[in-house]
């Protein structure tokens, strides 16, 4: 039996346990003529909870171990001097194969006939496994309701205990995100790790050449792993992006916070809602095709030479990219401002600028520090804009119109293409993921606690 | 309409309001004047025409249940109003013989010479000097450091608040208690040296004791300012006004001297709000 | 006392009045900036619109040919289609349908095109032009040919006029997406080819035609001409699918926890401050995350919108989360003390009443979270999805392309003068799904706003 079909089954005879507690309290209430403790639909929910979660887990456990243990007792069973003369890389390749026969998938070349002896064991060992798991889930599924079905009484709390098994299970949920949080920590740690058996740390943070070379996992040319080049690229793309998107956003903010008239905002607002959800593949595409011949073409007529690709195209775009990012956190920020600071303002004679400018700014200052701050965050973690538009070019130089590559950009280049993940080449992605991953994490979490306290400023 | 304005009386408002506590200072100058003021929130009519005249150096109070139109009044007298984008105002409002509503009235220099303190107390989050220091350097009336310093020792000496703050006078000014606060505000305002200060309900964010001292400030201030300010509280109209205003659903039903309204109003409206029937 | 505050009155006049002139300037020029500002924005918004749909529309049409073909006996030499015969099992006759399917495979459908060809041209063709002569055709379209005929094996022998794409080369020669002046080294066709496609065109039988190609076909790099997104669309479609049947749930259950639920503790402070930290956690790292677990660890096949569709959940549930929060906050206390109040559980109360109230709500950042992880690119591309994918997936496991992805890998196309229209119409086509999701969005907001 399928997975599929053994779920459907439970959920299946999880209906039937629903119906069951249900006629089931039905019928007490009207044997003891008393009032029961719940509603009827709590009991059938109740029954169908204790025939299905028992099962439920019973088979994710299952699913996890028993593939292992198969896996084991073939590799016990295998002769003693082949195992012994396999590294474990192939002994997880040979497992592979078997397991591929096993389930009569091909396998290239056909699998020799230790292969196949294995695999006969291994397909008899998994119906073995099947049944089993089908039999032991029934026995579950099968007690759980009849024991639950027996429980119900008038007394029996069935509301409070379904109500605790719904507040469990929305608690696991939010459990997601934290996990979320630990799996991106271990994960990029671990193989953070494993990069630094191959190059030290030192060479890794210090060193000013980036040259990877192509990954040749088995020779000892390892290439260089220079993260500054990347890290002064990064910077310089996300100033070029600030310089643009800061006086831009922050003014639109101010104009639409305090100037526009309310249709204006009406449209206005929305667009700039869309406008922050376009894409930035497509932002990206506009840099290579609109932007960067523009900026060379504009070099050309000036006398400087301007890349097609370099850091000022990537910035430019990636500033325009922004902008709405900026306005609408920082209009956020300054509508809350209260009203009566700007009247005190007026009220002693300040023209709407003088107001703007030297109290609701620096009220809202902390509020704008903080929108800044998560605009650079999100300015240096894009990755599409600065891929297709900043040219790739790894090498330490303080000039703009030059090409130059960001972490991101390497990140792609790394792990792109052929996924070994056991060669620096790749690994190195995940330790740049790993530094670009603190240094954003960094912005954001003084960014969310500026903000935070801004806000309970004004509450 | 035309039942609820009543003229005003030039020779009623010099008599003392509230008989001995209160020595008026008024000039018997009509320092501001509104004629036919009609205030409209969009299409609703807020406000239905209000005549009357304000006096150099009195305190004038208006009171009324809330939602009749006077703090609306009140702050139509430094076009606060303009703020609001709905908000529009009919008739004519003289300052000086100059029609502040004039297209060509600038209303930073009308503000200048109407100030105006509010309800709630509103400091900058600045230091307490920067507060009062704002408005002069704002219109550039203290060219030193030393005359700025000077503009605020004496706005808060007459705001009576120098003794509490002049040691710290670098922390913030929202630091300080309410009515403190509220002192501040009107240091701040006075900076500025205006004609006429304005006060709506400046003292119902406050205990008794801050009010105590406000009312006092007031008093003090009629020295040399006009002072117009919007009470909730007819004790303290009594306590403080030389004249007194009611204001009903956006009419002007009477002013007279304070005296007057309280002992002996000519309309019966005025003497059911005063006497506890409604408000 | 009076005289001095009268002077210092007058001075104050005199002072204000004559800065005054200046401060209305400043006031003036702060405004401008203002709405220079605002009109910056909108004109480099203006440019990028106005860009990609001067390149995008024209690419809906393609040049094609549109010309009358001989379905020769002695080219087709095929027997007749096999009906199922009354009687015969299914495994039979599928045996014998399939034979004849790699028949009809062998045939030389190339030979028909090449005759059509000719017989326009009215010349008489040296063997050595064949070449040029195939250019004029996207080389796909043998296949069309012969898919039509094993749809409708009546043709046989007669003469129908067929629709078939010009090639990528063509189309951009007749559009004048490359400059006609180049020499002919710098040219990607031959001479020959050009005067006969301009020939064509004159006489009509070359026309601009909307293709459907685009919508229709999948990816291809030996036809490019015929290289569609609908391998794209799909991939993208199991993804988004995947993305809401995870994170909508997830996330929501998540929101109602930590708003109504959960004690107000230092964990639960942590796990707020995570989870809008993961709001702001750049995508790409979400891509190596899915690397390195799903891919790394837990064996999960490259390239398939499965593994795509769990990076994107990961990524969409904080912005979920918040939106659902942000709703669940703005619906006042009294609702819920009204339900307390007669007698509800908690969980009653929060399912019963607040959750109803909130769906508006939760329904806008849902979308939007949506169609952000629908336009979303970097994380894909550390899993594997700009691999080249020549087939429509028809699982989720199978590998496949998506639509962001799809426009990444054509802008990098060699053959620029073609793709760029290329691109530019995909990118029409995403961004016409994504503000349509975006309009749905704020549509529901606005038709379900409440005001407290």
């Amino acid at each position: 039996m399928t997975n599929l079909a053994l779920i459907a089954t439970l959920l299946m005879i999880m209906a039937l346990a629903y119906h069951m507690g249900l006629t089931r309290s039905r019928a007490v209430a009207a044997e003891h003529d008393v009032r029961m403790h719940s509603r009827p639909g709590y009991y059938g929910a109740l029954v169908a909870l204790w025939c299905g979660l028992p099962a439920l887990a019973l088979f994710l456990l299952w699913s996890f171990l028993a593939p292992q243990l198969i896996e084991m007792l073939v590799t016990h069973q295998l002769p003693a001097d082949m195992v012994a003369g396999m590294s474990d890389r192939e002994l997880v390749t040979f497992l592979r194969r078997v397991t591929a026969l096993a389930n009569e998938r091909s396998v290239s070349g056909g699998g020799t006939s230790e292969e196949l002896a294995a695999a006969a064991h291994m397909a008899r060992l998994q119906t073995f496994e099947n049944l089993s798991l089908v039999a032991l889930m029934a026995v579950f599924a099968v007690t759980g309701l009849v024991v639950a079905r027996r429980n119900i009484s008038p007394q029996w709390r069935a509301r409070n205990q379904v109500e605790r098994v719904i507040t469990i299970a929305l608690a696991a949920s939010s459990g997601v995100a934290i996990f979320t949080t630990v799996g991106i920590v271990l994960s990029m740690l671990g193989e953070t790790l494993k990069f630094f058996t191959f190059i030290s740390p030192a060479e890794f943070f210090l060193g000013t050449t980036w040259n990877p070379r192509f990954s040749t996992s088995g020779t000892d040319a390892q290439g260089e792993f220079g993260l500054l080049p990347l890290l002064w690229g990064t910077m310089m793309v996300s100033a070029i992006a600030l310089l643009v998107a800061i006086p831009v956003g922050l003014m639109t903010a101010i104009y639409m916070a305090e100037y526009a008239p309310p249709w204006l905002r009406n449209v206005a607002k929305p667009i700039i809602e869309i406008l922050a959800g376009i894409p930035t593949i497509v932002y990206g595409f506009f840099a290579l095709i609109v932007i960067g011949p523009f900026l060379s073409n504009v070099g050309d007529l000036i006398g400087i030479n301007i890349r097609t690709t370099s850091a000022l195209t990537a910035g430019l775009v990636m500033g325009i990219m922004i902008i709405p990012f900026v306005s609408s956190l920082s209009d956020d920020i300054i509508t809350q401002v209260p009203k009566s600071l700007r009247d005190g303002a007026l009220g002693l004679g300040a023209t709407k600028s003088e107001t703007i400018r030297q109290v609701v700014l620096p009220a809202a200052l902390p509020g704008i520090v903080g929108a800044f701050l998560l605009a650079a965050s999100r300015a240096i973690g894009e990755t599409m804009i600065v891929v297709l538009a900043a040219g790739n070019n790894p090498v330490l130089h303080a000039n703009p119109f030059e090409a130059v590559s960001t972490i991101t950009v390497t990140i792609v280049n790394q792990l792109t293409g052929d996924m070994d993940f056991a060669s620096p080449q790749s690994l190195v992605a995940f330790a740049l993921g790993l530094t670009l991953f603190v240094i954003t994490l960094g912005l954001n979490v003084i960014a969310l606690i500026v903000v935070r306290k801004y806000r309970q400023q004004y509450e | 309409m035309n039942t609820s304005a009543h003229p005003n009386i030039p020779s009623s408002m010099v008599s003392v309001g509230g008989g001995e506590s209160r020595k008026s200072k008024a000039t018997g100058n009509v320092k501001m004047s509104a004629k036919d003021v009609k205030v409209f929130y969009g299409n609703t009519q807020a406000i239905n025409g209000i005549d009357i005249d304000i006096y150099e150096n009195e305190v004038l109070a208006f009171i009324g249940p809330s939602g009749c139109g006077k703090s609306t009044f009140l702050r139509c007298l430094n076009r606060m109003n303009d703020t609001i984008d709905i908000c529009r105002v009919e008739g004519k409002i003289v300052l000086d013989d100059q029609d502040i509503y004039a297209p060509d009235r600038d209303v930073v220099l009308l503000r200048a010479q109407v100030g105006i303190v509010f309800q709630k107390p509103n400091p900058f989050p600045k230091s307490i000097y920067e507060n009062i220091a704002y408005g002069p350097r704002l219109h550039g009336l203290a060219k030193r450091k030393a005359e700025l310093d000077d503009v605020v020792e004496s706005s808060l000496r007459r705001a009576g608040l120098w003794e509490e703050v002049k040691d710290r006078l670098d922390q913030p000014g929202t630091g300080l208690s309410g009515g403190q606060q509220q002192r501040l505000c009107i240091a701040r305002t006075i900076a500025v040296s205006p004609d006429i200060i304005l006060m709506d309900e400046p003292c119902s964010a406050l205990d008794p004791i801050a009010t105590g001292k406000v009312e006092q400030l007031i008093d003090e201030l009629s020295e040399s300012y006009t002072i117009v300010m919007v009470t909730h509280n007819m004790q303290q109209a009594a306590r403080v006004a030389d004249r007194t205003a009611f204001f009903h659903m956006g009419d002007l039903v009477e002013v007279d001297s304070t005296d007057t309204i309280f002992t002996n109003p000519q309309n019966q409206r005025t003497h059911d709000y005063i006497t506890g029937r409604f408000g | 006392m009076s005289i001095t505050i009268e002077q210092r009155r007058q001075h104050r006049l005199m002072t204000i009045e004559k800065s005054l002139a200046t401060r209305h300037r400043k006031e003036k020029r702060f405004r401008r900036l203002g709405l220079m500002a605002v009109m910056t924005g909108m004109t480099l918004v203006a440019i990028l619109f106005a860009s990609i749909l001067m390149r995008g529309v024209p690419a809906f049409w393609q040049a094609t040919f549109f010309m009358e073909l001989y379905f020769d006996p002695e080219v087709i030499q095929l027997e007749e289609k096999p009906e199922r015969a009354s009687g015969e099992s299914p495994s039979d006759f599928n045996q014998r349908l399939s034979a004849w399917q790699t028949q009809a495979g062998l045939v030389n459908w190339q030979v028909l095109i090449d005759r059509a060809l000719e017989d326009k041209l009215s010349e008489d063709l040296e063997p050595s032009q064949l070449r040029d002569l195939r250019a004029l055709l996207a080389s796909n379209e043998r296949f069309t040919l012969r898919n039509k005929f094993m749809d409708d094996p009546s043709l046989l022998g007669q003469t129908i006029e067929v629709k078939m794409l010009a090639s990528a080369n063509v189309d951009v020669w007749l559009k004048g997406n490359i400059d006609r002046d180049l020499a002919d080294a710098r040219q990607q066709l031959s001479a020959q080819t050009r005067a006969w496609a301009d020939q064509l065109y004159e006489e009509g039988i070359i026309r601009n035609a909307f293709s459907t190609a685009l919508f229709l076909n999948t990816d291809s790099r030996s036809s490019p001409a015929s290289a569609g997104l609908a391998g794209a669309f799909m991939g993208s479609l199991f993804m988004m699918m995947i993305v809401i049947a995870l994170s909508v749930p997830l996330g929501v259950a998540s929101a109602v926890y930590l708003e109504e639920f959960a004690p107000k503790n230092r964990l639960t402070d942590i796990i707020e401050i995570n989870i809008n930290n993961l709001a702001a956690v750049p995508s790409i790292v979400f891509g190596l995350l899915g690397a390195s677990i799903f891919i790394g660890y837990l064996g999960l096949p490259l390239s398939a919108p499965l593994v795509g569709g769990l990076v994107l959940t990961l990524m969409t549930l904080p912005t979920i989360i918040i939106a659902t929060r942000a709703s669940l906050r703005s619906i006042p206390p009294s609702i819920r003390q009204a339900a307390l109040g007669i007698g509800a559980s908690k969980v009653q109360t929060v399912f019963h009443h607040v959750l109803p109230i909130a769906l508006p709500g939760i329904l806008t950042g849902s979308i939007l979270g949506v169609a952000q992880a629908l336009g979303e690119t970097a994380p894909l591309l550390l899993i594997g999805m700009n691999a080249f994918v020549a087939n429509v997936p028809s699982t989720p496991f199978e590998q496949s392309a998506a639509l962001p992805v799809q426009i990444y890998l054509w802008q990098g196309n060699e053959l620029r003068n073609f793709f760029e229209a290329r691109t530019s119409a995909a990118i029409i086509v995403l961004l016409a799904l994504m503000l349509s999701l975006n309009a749905l969005a704020i549509w529901l907001r606005k038709k379900f706003e409440t005001r407290w």
